[in-house]
């Protein structure tokens, strides 16, 4: 072979002499090959890293930023509620809430899970649907504040192996007082339901969220709620945090003063205990509400959490239906009640005056029919005092008779009712004041006057709240000022209607209010020695007679018992209206009245700081009652 | 004909390759490793098992090539001997008995029998006289001898590991020339092996291969793994999150990260100019090495440095593969990087082969 040609090197060259089998050049091309194999390789491979490094990192970066990076929830507090003296109702309590992380979350899962914490695996599976159509990153709170159990069955399931989805983390449960007490006026919170996103009222609340429900939750949600933070923290492959990334901080929500006077309301509760109805206090100079009890109660505790839907189906399917606040709610008719705007409408419109009388034998006729008094025998000779204070039908039928439906109904809406009297709660109902407009456009009929004489009583188609009559009495014993009852202590000037009456003829009518419980009237029982309690019993049927035979013996046909009591007879700094449902007769009620007004004055007595504050507005004769009990006799 | 050699006839271009192969691999078992309490030493003992490497490598080139050569029989009678003690005392790890302790260190036989293969191949191939092609006959006996090993490490059950033995066993028949017919009944017959084998194959070989074509399948089981590793990869992007900062590897989402996938956690906190470095590393020995093969004296030279050069590129291709989701999961080492004695140990062995032909290329 001629070395030129092939350009091998020469020692290359020489090796040819060797032996024939050690001829390593048999191998020159196929090295190359094996290079060229090589350069292929390493081709694919750097080809295979700019893909993947060049082409596609922020899909990648993405993918491990999902990998490690969680974000938590940090839900805010809300607002606290305190009484009027700064005593918490309403605190909050540390819990954990368990949460669903949708990134990692495997359906079969949910039956275990939801065996494991005790949750209803269709409420538990409708609840992960639901939420299909949010953002993965968006988890599922499934179940707040966790018991022991729970917590145990978290910590030793959210490993890889296991149920990963699962995700602990801190949130405060609400506290509420127990047995009910303020259950209707403070509320309770719950999640937002579907058709609450809906309204303008939730636009800023996710699925998921806790809102307010129901009283002053619901009223005051968007003060209470908070905002809540965020905790973005690291977590390697098992799950465990490594690190905060970001931590936002939630913003509590802002607590919130009600008028309320916690003493008053659990003397209003104890009197309650064991009846239906419900018990209104104000303070009539302000509107502030003072206490208010409506019975049969819930426990918002079981609220609290996300509510499991047996106890939700015990309450609403109780028949007498505990969720009805009845002081703002409960529309029925005032009874007797309703005489003082009687009296006050017959004195103002000068129909009657303070000495024109009728004579009460037990009944009297009106357009063809006969009229009951609620006093068999009758009273006799009766004007406008023995009438309130003895309360005797046949005077008021006939005052009634004379004013005529259209003027009973201008001050019955004078004194506010038939409207809502716009208390800070939602879903207060505005009752009805009859009037020949009002028939005519409820019903398309004209108004007969045989139908005046039930309402001159506070029946027929009358119907109030216990707060619109704590609110109309009220507005009368001051002297025609109606200040707007409210609720939450917000310094804000007090709101007022005034309507000019007639200080004499406010007067005579405060003064048949003050026989009523002083005089021998018909609450005597209501009677608290040294102040001058006034007020009015009420017992209001729930239907015609003739339905009422029918359904003789019937618990719930009972007559509801009312009173509505205040006091100071001249300067009043409280009234209080009881409902007692199915109570029959008006004096049932005046004790619970009498309860809460001795309960205010007592207070008053015992709290130097409070009395100081107070005493201009206290007359002589009570405060000269006050001042023993109030000075300790030591400081003589 | 033992006689001095000078250290200055070693080829220093290779090792210094070697030795910096080695170091990133040292600072990458560290990041990955850190904050491991089970692994955090393991980047020392690294550089232990590269300074053990380094001795044998020196203590290789001491045997002449041709000795070792005419030991390959006995070599291989061990080999299979070792691997059948692997079978009975073999300690159990992720389903498989692959290591025998000896010494409070565990031993992964296989990783040696590459050394005996590369030798054994070289002694067939350069034991045949002249230069006609090889013969049905020498494929079926030289087949069978590879075979044997094979088929123990593939029952261990160690695939990817036994694998590796083909291509030394590739580029000998390569080299030593092959007639078109034969080329073609081996297509033929491993159109028909693979069905067959992959009857054979164990459960967890089968999804790793199914789970190589489609990783999203079982994206939190079997494709766990390259789906991490490929975001890791991808995360790096041009220069990497940095040392210690690479999330998919701190936060151990990237499995095996030391180790079999330590390229991966590499090419995260390094990027695409790391990977290029690295690959340009890998790739500069491996022409180094054929260098070698082209300088060497005799055949046999030639085949043992062709062979060790074919390994480590089949490594490269199957290992680097499988961290950018090119490869199906095969469980093989990363040569130089990948944490692991047994593999330090067999690649310095090996490159220590090299080294012994170098230093014996001026005969006569």
């Amino acid at each position: 072979m001629n070395p030129a040609a092939t350009g091998r090197p020469v020692d290359r060259e020489q090796q040819q002499t060797g032996p024939l089998h050690d001829d390593t050049r048999i191998a020159g091309g196929k090295i190359a090959f094996f290079q060229y194999l090589s350069v292929a390789v390493f081709v694919f491979l750097v080809i295979a890293f700019w893909d993947l490094q060049i082409r596609n990192p922020e899909f990648y970066s993405e993918q491990a930023f999902r990998n490690s990076y969680k974000a938590l929830p940090v839900l805010a507090p809300r607002g606290k509620i305190l009484d009027r003296d700064g005593r918490v109702i309403v605190d909050n309590a540390p819990s954990y809430s368990v949460l669903l992380n949708r990134q990692m979350l495997k359906y079969e899962h949910l039956r275990q899970i939801a065996e494991g914490l005790g949750l209803d695996y269709e409420d538990l599976a409708g609840r992960v649907r639901r939420f299909e159509s949010r953002p993965k990153y968006t988890p599922v709170i499934i179940k707040s504040d966790l018991s022991m159990a729970d917590l145990a069955f978290v910590e030793s399931h959210r490993d890889p192996s296991a149920f990963p989805e699962l995700e602990l983390f801190h949130s405060d449960r609400r506290l509420y007082p127990r047995d009910g007490v303020a259950a209707h006026v403070i509320g309770y919170v719950g999640e937002v339901s579907e058709q609450e996103l809906d309204s303008p009222d939730f636009a800023k609340f996710n699925p998921g969220d806790i809102v307010g429900k129901f009283g002053i939750e619901r009223q005051y949600n968007d003060i209470l709620t908070g905002v809540d933070g965020q905790r973005q923290v690291m977590v390697d492959s098992f799950g465990r945090e490594r690190g905060v990334v970001a931590y936002k901080e939630a913003a509590p929500g802002r607590t919130l003063q009600l008028t309320l006077d916690l003493d008053l309301q659990a003397v209003a509760e104890l009197a309650m205990e064991g009846k239906r109805g419900a018990v209104v206090a104000l303070d009539p100079r302000s509107g502030e509400l003072l206490a208010m009890v409506s019975r049969p109660s819930f426990d918002p505790n079981i609220f609290a959490g996300r509510i499991k839907a047996a106890a939700w189906k015990e309450i609403v399917e109780n028949p007498y239906n505990p969720l009805l606040n009845r002081a703002i709610q409960a529309q029925l008719a005032p009874g007797s009640t309703f005489k003082p705007i009687m009296a006050l409408a017959g004195l103002e419109t000068g129909t009657i005056d303070e000495d024109w009388g009728v004579h009460c034998s037990g009944g009297a006729s009106f357009y063809g029919r006969y009229f009951k008094c609620h006093k068999k025998g009758g009273h006799g000779a009766v004007s406008l005092h023995k009438g309130i204070a003895q309360s005797c039908d046949v005077y008021f039928y006939n005052v009634g008779n004379k004013l005529g439906i259209d003027n009973i109904a201008k001050y019955a809406e004078m004194a506010g009712l038939g409207r809502k009297t716009g208390i800070d709660l939602p879903n207060e109902a505005s009752g009805v004041v009859p009037s020949t407009k009002w028939k005519m456009r409820n019903f398309r009929q004209k108004w007969y006057a045989g139908e005046t004489i039930s309402v001159s009583i506070g029946q027929g188609a009358t119907t109030v709240t216990p707060l619109q009559l704590a609110h109309a009495i009220g507005g009368i014993a001051t002297g025609g000022v109606w200040a707007r009852p409210h609720v939450v202590k917000d310094g804000k000037k007090v709101e007022a209607e005034r309507g000019n009456l007639n200080l004499e003829n406010v007067n005579r009518v405060i003064y048949g209010m003050w026989a009523v419980v002083n005089e021998g009237g018909t609450a005597t029982v209501a009677h608290l020695p040294g102040l001058d309690v006034c007020g009015k019993t009420g017992t209001a049927q729930l239907a015609s007679n003739d339905v009422l035979k029918a359904k003789k013996g019937d618990r719930n046909m009972k007559d509801n018992a009312w009173f509505v009591g205040f006091a100071p007879r001249q300067a009043p700094e409280i009234i209080v209206v009881a409902l007692f449902e199915n109570g029959e007769h008006g004096p049932q009620a005046a004790p619970i009245v009498r309860d809460v007004i001795k309960a205010y004055f007592d207070k008053k007595a015992r709290n130097p700081a409070r009395q100081v504050a107070l005493v201009p507005l206290v007359p002589q004769p009570l405060a000269l009652l006050l001042r023993p009990l109030a000075t300790p006799v030591g400081a003589e | 004909m033992p006689h001095y050699r000078s250290l200055r006839d070693f080829d220093w271009t290779l090792i210094a390759l070697t030795l910096a192969l080695c170091g990133v691999g040292v600072l990458q078992i560290f990041s990955a490793t850190h904050d491991n309490p089970t692994w955090h030493d393991s980047w020392w003992k690294q550089i232990v098992w590269v300074g053990v490497g380094l001795v044998l490598m020196w203590m290789v080139t001491l045997i002449d090539y041709h000795n070792l050569m005419s030991q390959s029989t006995l070599l291989y009678g061990l080999s299979i001997l070792g691997l059948g003690a692997t079978f009975v005392l073999g300690k159990t790890v992720y389903g498989a008995r692959r290591w025998i302790g000896i010494g409070g260190f565990h031993l992964q036989v296989s990783e040696f029998v590459k050394l005996v293969i590369v030798l054994l191949v070289a002694r067939y191939l350069s034991d045949r006289k002249g230069d006609r092609e090889l013969e049905g006959s020498d494929l079926v006996k030289l087949g069978g001898l590879v075979a044997v090993p094979l088929v123990l490490v593939m029952a261990q059950p160690d695939l990817g590991t036994s694998l590796t033995y083909l291509p030394i066993l590739a580029i000998g028949v390569f080299l030593a020339g092959l007639r078109w017919k034969y080329v073609i009944a081996l297509a033929v017959l491993l159109a028909v092996v693979l069905p067959v084998g992959w009857h054979f194959l164990k459960d967890f070989q089968r999804d790793r291969l199914v789970t190589f074509i489609d990783p999203m399948l079982d994206p939190k089981g079997r494709g766990y793994q390259v789906i991490q590793s490929k975001i890791a990869v991808g995360q790096g992007g041009i220069w990497g999150r940095g040392v210690t900062r690479g999330t998919q590897t701190q936060l151990r989402f990237l499995p095996m990260a030391p180790t079999d996938f330590v390229f991966s956690a590499f090419s995260e906190e390094h990027g695409f100019v790391g990977v290029v470095v690295v690959l340009g590393l890998y790739f500069l020995l491996l022409m180094q090495i054929i260098q070698n093969a082209q300088t060497a004296p005799d055949r046999a030279g030639l085949y043992i440095c062709m062979g060790v050069a074919a390994l480590l590129l089949f490594h490269l291709l199957v290992n680097v593969g499988m961290v950018v989701g090119r490869m199906p999961v095969t469980g093989i080492p990363l040569p130089l990087m990948s944490a692991g004695g047994s593999n330090i140990l067999s690649i310095f062995l090996m490159l220590g082969l090299v080294n012994n032909v170098r230093l014996r290329r001026f005969v006569n």
